[in-house]
């Protein structure tokens, strides 16, 4: 009997294959030039944007993890707080330093840089150390571990006089800008959006559907969980880091359950696996107590209800993930992402082995 | 010690060796699994392992395909020594499990799961003249490449589960149990397709609590009790014998 071949998809570009990556970088960095030109007169602009491309970060990295991968990890804030710290210390350490042959302002940015560098690589070596033990476990006992990691750093950082105790750091030079935090969530999406499309993120995703069978199939499950933890915490670590750089104040108050759980809430709204969703999300939530504030100052419950937001809040983030468990299961975007639910016209990211 | 208590029936016939355990143990915390199960499968080869809800087949499948750690004993399969290697080193020298209830990946279609189980291979037109022959193979697949893995019915979850686990061109083939939750119809057609596969070469160690099908299936067949081998013998053979039919067949 004659069996029509299946289609294989052939590669299609006019761009060599080693640029190919690098184009994105490139038709990225003049927008966010722009964008920091247009941003350099607004204050609390620039700093609710930060905020906002952190929140970004903090959710599509972990979104690799709980969403790709199917596991629960509960204590992201934790690797934010190592990130923040670690890069503080290492700013505040090195902020009287300066490269003499470049400009002061070039050179704190380069400074910069590495300390960003560093924090996301020692929130990684954690996930790493994290994630060796506990991803051979299934089920809920990673979502145990990660939540007692969190609160293992939040304790440690109390306690330590290096880190400030519960007082915080202060006096971190505040050398991030909307563009740099930009920057990297821009890189945070791409590395994402990579692996979905890998082989990589093929792997994550059967391990995610069925974990016994992926094994089966030859899927070196330990290996790619331990893999998508680190990178995850790696960008947990950049955001935590970027944070420490635009906030004049850090202390353990920040990094706290109630942050993993935020971040948790984000990944979940705009559906587990959805890198669009969980950028959505973390817009949305964290512009929301923003709303909420100058929704009451306009009804005039000024004074009041207003600066009671920061409270308020949590049971808002209760209700919406109530509503959303009713309405949508699969949270806002599902496991799609923009591109799936774009017109035909805009072409497609490929479906098949990559 | 346990070696002493198999009772063997009948000759087995000759085939040349691929798979030999030698007295593994396997523990789940306290509880022990496995008292030291030894058996082996010969290349092109069905080899069956009967018992009761407990006696420890899955776990000595899951033993042999890396799943699970063996706490003593070994295991050998084609001329290697692959006790400690873990399922992701056997997948490529030529063994495929397809796990106890089925598992497919529900949220993938048909095709989707048929290309994962060629997951370690790289030969691209290999992998699609094997898509191929696994749609000759289950006909019911190619119909419904395109339809959620989650949404087939049993039989065809099964169906599709064995034809992934050939997708990975293993030299042996390990099925949990794929009569599990089948009409008697269905479960007579996957043995026939077996019957096929195995006519290709490919070797099959077969778990099953339906001792009458696995029994006619197999060249051999072990019996499993509590942990231990207790009985050995042609699928034949074992049939015929008088305590195999008194506590599996209900005679």
């Amino acid at each position: 009997m004659e069996t029509p071949a299946i289609p294989v998809p052939e590669a299609r570009s006019a761009v060599p294959a080693s640029l190919r990556g690098l184009l994105p970088v490139l038709l990225a960095l003049p927008v966010l030039a722009l964008f920091q030109w247009l941003m350099s007169d607004a204050p609390f602009a620039s700093y609710l944007l930060s905020v906002v491309g952190v929140n970004i970060i903090l959710a599509v990295s972990l979104n690799i993890v709980n969403g790709m991968t199917g596991q629960f990890s509960i204590g992201h804030a934790g690797f934010m707080a190592v990130g923040a710290y670690i890069s503080g210390v290492l700013s505040l350490n090195l902020k009287d330093v300066a490269l003499s042959f470049l400009p002061v302002a070039v050179s704190d940015q380069v400074f910069f840089v590495v300390s960003l560098l560093v924090g996301g690589l020692a929130a990684a070596l954690c996930g790493f150390l994290v994630g060796l033990p506990s991803l051979r476990l299934r089920g809920d006992y990673l979502a145990i571990v990660t939540l007692g990691f969190g609160e293992i750093i939040r304790v440690v950082v109390q306690n330590t006089d290096a880190f400030g105790r519960a007082l915080g750091l202060s006096g971190i030079p505040q050398t991030s800008s909307p563009a740099m935090v930009y920057f990297w969530v821009f890189l945070t999406v791409l590395v994402a959006r990579r692996i979905t499309g890998s082989s990589h993120g093929r792997s994550l995703w059967a391990i995610r559907e069925d974990e016994v069978a992926a094994e089966a199939m030859g899927v070196d499950t330990t290996g790619y969980k331990v893999r998508a933890f680190v990178i995850s915490s790696f960008f947990a670590g950049i955001a935590g880091a970027l944070f420490a750089h635009f906030v004049p104040i850090i202390n353990p108050g920040s990094f706290t359950f109630v942050k993993s759980m935020e971040i948790v809430v984000m990944v979940v709204l705009g559906g587990l696996g959805s890198t669009t969703g969980a950028i959505v999300a973390a817009t949305f939530l964290t512009l929301l107590p923003e709303g909420m504030r100058s929704l009451f100052t306009l009804l005039g419950a000024e004074g009041s209800l207003a600066q009671k937001v920061d409270q308020i809040r949590m049971p808002v983030y209760g209700l919406l993930l109530v509503a959303l468990m009713l309405a949508r299961p699969q949270g806002l975007f599902g496991t799609k992402e923009i591109w799936d639910v774009l017109p035909r016209w805009i072409p497609r990211k490929r479906r098949g082995l990559a | 010690m346990s070696d002493a208590q198999v009772k063997t029936l009948g000759e087995r016939q000759a085939f040349p060796p691929l798979l030999s355990v030698d007295g593994i143990k396997v523990h789940y915390g306290a509880i022990q699994a496995l008292k030291g199960v030894s058996l082996t499968v010969g290349k092109g080869e069905v080899v069956a392992l009967i018992g009761a809800n407990g006696a420890g087949k899955t776990s000595t499948l899951r033993a042999v395909s890396g799943m699970l750690k063996p706490s003593a004993g070994r295991i050998q399969f084609n001329g290697h020594d692959t006790t400690n290697m873990k399922a992701h080193q056997l997948v490529p020298r030529g063994m495929a499990h397809a796990p106890e209830g089925r598992g497919v990946f529900p949220n993938m279609s048909v095709q989707e799961n048929l290309e994962l189980g060629a997951y370690l291979r790289t030969d691209t037109s290999g992998i699609q003249q094997d898509l191929e022959k696994s749609f000759t193979l289950f006909p019911v697949l190619k119909e419904r490449r395109k339809q959620m893995a989650g949404t087939l019915s049993g039989g065809e979850q099964q169906m599709l589960a064995i034809a992934r686990a050939l997708l990975s061109k293993p030299q042996l083939l390990l099925l949990d149990e794929p009569s599990l939750g089948l009409a008697p119809q269905v479960t007579e057609a996957i043995f026939r397709t077996l019957r096929e596969v195995n006519a290709t070469g490919v070797s099959v160690l077969l778990v099953e609590q339906n001792a009458h099908l696995a029994l006619n299936a197999a060249h051999y067949g072990y019996v499993l009790e509590t942990g231990e081998v207790v009985m050995a013998g042609p699928g034949k053979a074992l049939l015929e014998s008088a305590e195999v039919r008194r506590a599996y067949l209900g005679e």
